[in-house]
């Protein structure tokens, strides 16, 4: 089978898959772990243990009773031995817990494979197991495989694409538990009653798209298919499209198009977790950047510290300027090393002086780059003017809210225009001034 | 390590190499075959009215910024490009060595940095200098040569056929003609025009849009498509002033539409007007055209919903 179509937009970034050969190493239980109480979009979650308290490895220490919100799991067994406020990236202070490790990784009791034979029960398995979208946006996954009943679902697509650069912790997870991957696509399909599935695989990663070809093979239902390699197809729209020429609305979620996206790491995750009933708690990430001594793709406990991870690689080559969580195209750039590693990471990247240094923004020759860049059809550029004249009107008019924040059009602009950061600022104008 | 110096800044983290510079500097090789084949057909007088037009233009912008307290923007190489094509738009006679300086002049100072310099300028540059020089100086404007070293008085390919007399194919496609001097040679041009377009600096909508359309007039008015492609101003234009970014629409749709315009009214003018040529005033009348055509031709974005208007 080969792709629908091809999205629109979209540039040709270098994809420096530096780590794709690497077989994951995992990392040695930390000292001291630290778990915030929001790894997901939606309600963060109210700590369940208090300064002092014993946990064990997968006891629960956070949950909410919000539908939109995934319980948190300690990663380690060991002692809570503070509870403080974190400050994440939009500015909201959220409850940590910071639990320092006995190093011995004594599994909770409550830890076993959970009994699953309804749909219903399969779901409370999902959300049991503290399961949230592992691609990057890190939606509660048990919200997502429960769309209403007028929503028929026809497809099932598997999201392989892996198209920021850097990354491969989704590439490993093919090659290294292929298995997990089928078996848990089989689940999804049996229990949502879903008839196709297609995993959609970048084309920079054949042997991906052969091993899980090969295995599914036996099921003519289950097809991987390899996507000529552009840069946002890993966006949850561009590989609907790209998939099944399907458009999802503007404002709409995939459901409306039958179709529910998941990530590869996340539906094997759930094949393990039916197997052993182990919740998540670990996660490989790839660590790179031309600072890092051994660039890897390392297996590690949800908590663990940023610095501590750089460590277990060998540590830094040359001073780091910048620290990014996540791909070099929509990572957050960080402030310090001191910073706990959440359920949805998936990449730690390091960068020296010269790829760190923020281009000077010059004027826009209008070249419309950015315009035939963008995957939205949108138009960065005038986007740009809008923004920087507070017109909410034509904000709108041009669909800033549609952005998917990609940042292709930033990326390609020769007049190096802070276009994302621009939309961003041109969305909040939106949504505040756009309520009075 | 010392963390109070990471950098934070919003996404993405990775730009491409390319810049604005390095457009310019791609429109710059673009323009090298048609500068080489001036020399080659008029000789030494070519070589000083471009380093005359590159070296005012330069200086202008730069005596501008300086007196305006502005930064120093000559690094872009913008200036550079806007020399080079206003030379080839001058006669190759001694006149148009000052005549360059006077259009510097306006093309950069009043047409350019009046506006606020790159990116906010209606028109191009180069095309309103040489309607200002063509229209203020109309005798040194249209002092044609033929070319060689001895500077013989001879008439354009357009202004010829008015009289009847056809100009062979072959000479308008090397340039053998009389003519400014980058207009001559449609070989040197279309060399210009594929090395654009295999760098992706331009697109091949208004090129295409503008000749098309000149040709298909010719056609319909029983008139030789062929010799109206190649002869006056529509490859300079055509491929390297109505495809300036600022001065023209920014979707393809646009780019057609301002292709088409630009086409109709060089053929209108040079079939009905009394100028033999009217490249310069399509492309300056369409440049003032481009903020309504960009209005209506905002694509549809992807999963765009009917709005109620």
């Amino acid at each position: 089978m080969k792709q629908k179509k091809r999205i629109k937009g979209g540039v040709k970034t270098p994809h420096y898959k530096n780590t794709a050969k690497f077989e994951t190493r995992v990392m040695p239980v930390p000292e001291k772990v630290e778990i915030p109480m929001l790894h997901h979009i939606g309600a963060p979650c109210m700590p369940t243990v208090k300064k002092g308290d014993e946990v064990m490895l997968g006891t629960i220490i956070g949950d909410s009773d919000k539908f939109v919100s995934a319980p948190i799991h300690s990663s380690v067994s060991g002692t809570v031995s503070e509870i403080k406020k974190r400050m994440f990236p939009n500015g909201a202070a959220i409850d940590s817990i910071v639990i320092k490790s006995d190093g011995k990784l004594t599994i909770d009791p409550s830890v076993k494979p959970p009994i699953v034979n309804t749909k219903e029960e399969f779901l409370k398995a999902v959300r049991n197991s503290g399961l949230v979208g592992l691609g990057g946006a890190g939606f509660p996954a048990h919200v997502k495989l429960n769309p209403p009943k007028d929503k028929k679902i026809e497809y099932l697509l598997i999201n392989a694409a892996e198209c920021e650069p850097y990354i491969t912790a989704d590439y490993r997870e093919t090659i290294e538990n292929s298995w997990n991957v089928i078996s848990g696509i089989n689940v999804v399909m049996e229990f949502l009653e879903i008839e196709n599935v297609i995993i959609g695989i970048e084309d920079n990663k054949p042997t991906s798209i052969k091993i899980l070809n090969d295995i599914a093979d036996s099921d003519k239902k289950i097809t991987a298919v390899s996507l000529k390699s552009i840069y946002p197809q890993g966006a949850e729209k561009m590989l609907i499209y790209a998939l099944t020429g399907r458009v999802v609305p503007a404002g709409g979620l995939p459901m409306d198009v039958g179709v529910i996206v998941m990530n590869v790491t996340s539906v094997s995750f759930i094949a393990k977790y039916l197997k052993t009933g182990m919740p998540l708690v670990r996660k490989r990430l790839t660590v790179d950047g031309a600072v890092i001594k051994e660039p890897s793709n390392v297996d590690i406990c949800i908590g663990t510290y940023i610095k501590d991870l750089i460590d277990f690689c060998g540590g830094f080559t040359e001073e780091p300027y910048k620290i990014l969580m996540g791909g070099p195209m929509m990572g957050l750039a960080q402030y310090t090393t001191d910073m706990p590693i959440l359920k949805q990471n998936n990449a730690i990247l390091a960068f020296n002086k010269k790829q760190s240094m923020v281009p000077e923004q010059t004027a826009c020759i209008r070249c419309g780059n950015c315009v035939r860049a963008c995957p939205m059809a949108l138009m960065p550029q005038q986007l740009d003017i809008f923004s920087e004249s507070q017109d909410v009107e034509q904000l709108k008019k041009y669909n800033v809210e549609s952005c998917i924040e990609c940042g292709a059009c930033s990326y390609v602009c020769p007049a190096k225009r802070h276009l994302v950061q621009a939309i961003k600022k041109g969305k909040i104008l939106v949504k505040t001034k756009g309520q009075k | 390590m010392t963390e109070n110096r990471l950098v934070v800044n919003p996404s993405p983290h990775m730009k491409c190499i390319k810049s604005t510079s390095s457009i310019m500097l791609d429109v710059i090789i673009a323009l090298i075959p048609a500068v080489i084949l001036s020399v080659y057909f008029f000789s030494y007088i070519s070589a000083i009215i471009i380093a005359v037009s590159v070296a005012t233009s330069v200086l202008f912008e730069y005596l501008y910024n300086l007196a305006a307290k502005k930064k120093q923007t000559i690094g872009n190489l913008s200036a550079v490009v806007t020399g080079v094509i206003l030379a080839l738009n001058l006669p190759p006679v001694k006149s148009s060595i000052w005549i360059a300086a006077v259009g510097s002049l306006i093309a950069i100072v009043i047409v350019k940095m009046l506006f606020g310099g790159i990116g906010k300028n209606i028109f191009n540059p180069a095309i309103a200098a040489r309607v200002f020089l063509t229209v203020s100086f109309a005798a040194q404007m249209t002092s044609w040569v033929a070319p060689g070293i001895d500077s013989v008085s001879t008439a354009t390919p357009l202004a010829l056929i008015q009289r009847g007399v056809q100009t062979g194919y072959l000479d308008l496609f090397l340039g053998n003609i009389g003519g400014s001097l980058g207009e001559t040679s449609a070989v040197a041009l279309l060399v210009g025009c594929i090395w654009l377009l295999l760098r992706k600096v331009i697109t091949w909508h208004i090129p295409a849009a503008f000749i098309g359309t000149v040709a298909l007039g010719a056609f319909i008015f029983g008139q030789d498509p062929l010799f109206h492609v190649l002869a006056g101003g529509l490859l300079l234009g055509a491929i390297f002033m109505a495809t300036d970014y600022v001065t023209s629409p920014i979707t393809w749709k646009g780019k057609l539409i301002f292709g088409f315009g630009c086409g109709l009214i060089t053929i209108g003018i040079r079939l009905f007007g009394n100028l033999p040529e009217g490249v310069s005033f399509s492309i300056l009348f369409m440049n003032a055209l481009v903020p309504l055509i960009d209005r209506y031709t905002v694509p549809k974005s992807f999963g765009e919903v009917k709005k109620n208007a």
